[in-house]
């Protein structure tokens, strides 16, 4: 009798149900971004779990490619320098920024700031020379991370300095609970570099003296390089070849009791799938040189390119914004010790925050010499930990390398 | 044929070596005496990073690049002469280590370290190559003909896999806790680190090279060994030649042009010895020359690459390499007048 009601009453149904599907499937496409991006836009990064997070976030608002790559270091400076530029956003850190910086090929962000910066923190805003270069989204640092369980099990106390570790390695040792007491990123080149730079500046030693000439053949160098040797003891003897990730998998796989690896580094000790002690890793603070924590503090952030229309840059800036929210750090918390609001420090970031606290200066990187200090750090100190030279000559040599580098630049 | 053909044949390739090789030596052999400098200016410049609670702000003097009107860092090019070269060589230290009679501290000198261990490399590697590829060659050519293309195939593959994979491979097989270190300690009864003293590092890397090598050598002597004429063989076996015999006055003799080919092969190739270093991380150990241009290329943190310095490592590996292989070619170029005659 009424089949042709019934039959419309369906399709009336049927038709809200699609329309309700169809309205649900687009809204979750632009749930992540609050605008919709109309304009190409790519950008170049590192590739670790922080960026991943960040450029999938950027990817919500559409027509956003990222290229995230190990060697982004090396490809940015000529990208972006090209006219106009390859990439118009870059992930950058401290250190690689640098290069930016110097050829100006990235562009200020003030007015970009007042205009859609609103949800930034003023610690988020790298400032050179009074105007926002770069906007930060993480901080990284070296700390201490220790076996709790050992500790517990032979009644150590949480080592604060060097000294503290090397009573624990030894007492340790008669144990055999481990491989080795100690581990050490301490891979001939940027890695070993880098651990003179965090134990030189956590006794408080300065790089360079007037006009770029090297300082660091004095009491505090020889120090430093002394803690290094007494540490390598108690090391892997194949330390000199040992990078990160080697490292961490020796912790991972229960073979060391301690190490100073990167905070990036804190979540993989706890992941089910590759380590063998989970649970049982506690992060502490970087041990304290005579004046602050041997450890450099770093950042993460975002560079804009100067190479690129005023258009672009807007929708490159908001997509940013969108990409450093507070939804991506809440469905992403622990991939990093986020400056942005909605983070909650886990377990992971307790060290990297006490590292902070305790007072860690920054990575030097906005003193020119320090790129060519670095690589002579990184060539020369192996030659000390090895026997081949002492102390004093490991120095003198290093600032004789770094002098040859700085005057072939133009630095002295 | 005469010179016109000649020529024709020859010119395309003779083109492509002076665009390809010959035109880029001449400029890196220019570029050894330049240095290229950006133009460097002293400011005053605050830098402010972030910490948890808020920011932290220095002020510093710095020598920042200057920028020009077309939006780039100015940059000047300055004829140097031989400075770069002094840098390379690091003459007075070398003087030093002299005066005080010091193997060691010449051996701490970046270049004479690597110059060492390159020119062991290459002295060490070379009779192990052309020992194991007669020895591999004389075994194929023995084999049963139906078994002889599956031995082919299976002694050619060290040679088929990239250098840089195979470096990486050695380096997994024994760094750390690696299959073949266990091994050795479990057999020896001690503990092993082979990455933690130049001389292991080195024995990994020779055998690694002489184990890519052999079979490039293999295939080349066995080629030649077909070609090797039966009647002298056949009456050397008459007139009652031992194996050895046979081996050393009536093979060896019709092989040595081939032996001298692959000298010269090996000897350019294992001098520019650098995927073994880069696939062990053994820097800290062990460098050799064409790592050290590689390093000197590799940029800093502020983006810098020493290119002059990196041109003049490469002139001195190249002047290295034709330095040895001036004996080998003087004996070709007597054998070949002798022919003549």
């Amino acid at each position: 009798m009424c089949p042709i009601r019934q039959e419309s009453n369906l399709m009336t149904i049927k038709k809200i149900a699609t329309t309700i599907a169809i309205s649900l499937i687009s809204s979750s496409v632009w749930a992540g971004c609050a605008f919709e991006n109309n304009i190409e836009l790519k950008s170049l990064s590192n590739s670790f779990d922080a960026m991943k997070a960040v450029t999938e976030s950027m990817a919500e608002c559409g027509n956003v490619t990222s290229v995230l790559d190990v060697d982004f270091k090396d490809k940015q400076p000529e990208a972006f320098a090209a006219n106009p530029s390859l990439y118009q956003i870059g992930g950058v850190s401290n250190g690689t920024m640098v290069p930016l910086l110097n050829a100006g090929t990235i562009r200020p962000l003030d007015d970009l700031v007042a205009k859609y910066g609103s949800q930034l923190k003023p610690s988020q805003l790298i400032k050179v020379n009074g105007e926002i270069m770069a906007i930060a989204m993480m901080v990284n640092n070296q700390h201490l991370m220790y076996r709790k369980d050992i500790f517990k099990d032979l009644g150590i106390v949480e080592p604060t300095t060097h000294a503290e570790m090397v009573a624990a390695a030894k007492f340790m040792q008669s144990y055999n609970l481990v491989d080795y007491p100690i581990g050490g990123t301490y891979k001939a080149g940027w890695n070993l570099g880098e651990e003179f730079i965090n134990n030189y500046l956590g006794n408080g030693g300065a790089f360079f003296g007037e006009g770029n000439a090297p300082s660091i053949n004095n009491a505090t160098g020889i120090a430093t390089l002394n803690t290094m040797k007494d540490l390598t003891a108690y090391m892997d003897p194949e330390y000199l070849v040992s990078d990160s990730t080697y490292v961490q998998q020796q912790f991972q796989q229960g073979k060391i009791a301690m190490a100073t690896l990167w905070a990036t580094r804190a979540g993989a000790m706890d992941n089910a799938e590759e380590s063998e002690v989970v649970g049982l890793v506690t992060m502490a603070s970087a041990p304290m040189g005579t004046t602050r924590p041997a450890s450099t503090n770093w950042w993460d952030g975002i560079v804009f390119a100067t190479n690129m229309t005023d258009e672009q840059a807007d929708a490159a800036f908001r997509v940013a914004m969108e990409g450093i929210d507070t939804e991506m750090v809440l469905a992403n918390n622990d991939d990093a010790v986020w400056l942005i609001d909605g983070y909650v420090a886990g377990s992971a970031a307790a060290g990297a925050i006490a590292t902070a606290d305790n007072g860690a200066a920054p990575y030097p990187s906005s003193s020119p010499g320090m790129g060519a200090m670095h690589t002579a750090l990184g060539n020369g100190i192996a030659a000390f930990l090895t026997g081949e030279k002492d102390a004093a000559t490991a120095l003198a040599d290093i600032e004789a390398a770094y002098t040859i580098s700085a005057t072939e630049s133009g630095l002295m | 044929m005469n010179q016109k053909t000649f020529l024709a044949f020859i010119g395309p390739s003779v083109l492509m070596m002076v665009l390809f090789i010959a035109l880029p030596l001449a400029t890196v052999l220019k570029q050894s005496f330049y240095v290229t400098q950006p133009v460097y200016q002293t400011l005053e410049v605050e830098t402010c990073t972030p910490t948890f609670t808020g920011q932290v702000c220095l002020k510093e003097i710095k020598t920042i690049p200057t920028i020009g009107d077309n939006g780039k860092v100015i940059k000047q090019t300055s004829f140097v002469g031989f400075v770069n070269y002094q840098n390379v060589l690091e003459l007075p230290r070398v003087i030093k280590a002299f005066a005080n009679n010091s193997w060691r501290q010449f051996m701490v000198i970046d270049f004479w370290k690597a110059l060492r261990f390159t020119l062991s490399f290459t002295l060490v590697t070379l009779p192990l190559v052309l020992f194991f590829g007669l020895i591999i060659a004389l075994c194929i050519n023995n084999v049963a003909k139906s078994i002889r293309g599956p031995v082919i195939f299976v002694s050619l593959l060290p040679m088929i896999i990239t250098p840089v994979i195979g470096a990486l491979s050695i380096r997994w097989l024994f760094i750390g806790d690696g299959i073949l270190t266990s091994f050795l300690e479990w057999w020896l009864v001690r503990d092993i680190s082979m990455f933690a003293q130049a001389w292991t590092i080195e024995l990994m890397m020779m055998f690694y090279r002489v184990w890519h090598v052999a079979p490039f050598a293999a295939i080349v002597f066995y080629a030649g060994l077909q070609t090797v004429n039966q009647d002298t063989v056949e009456s050397a076996i008459i007139d009652g030649a031992s194996r050895w015999q046979k081996l050393r006055y009536v093979i060896l003799p019709h092989l040595m042009p081939l032996i001298v080919f692959v000298t010269l092969i090996h000897l350019m190739d294992a001098y520019r010895v650098f995927e073994e270093v880069v696939g062990f991380s053994s820097q800290a150990h062990v460098i050799s020359l064409q790592w050290l241009t590689y390093d000197f290329l590799t940029s800093d943190l502020m983006g810098n690459r020493s290119i002059g310095r990196a041109s003049a490592s490469s002139m001195l590996t190249m002047i290295g390499i034709v330095l040895l292989l001036i004996p080998v070619l003087r004996g070709v170029w007597t054998d070949y007048k002798g022919k003549r005659l």
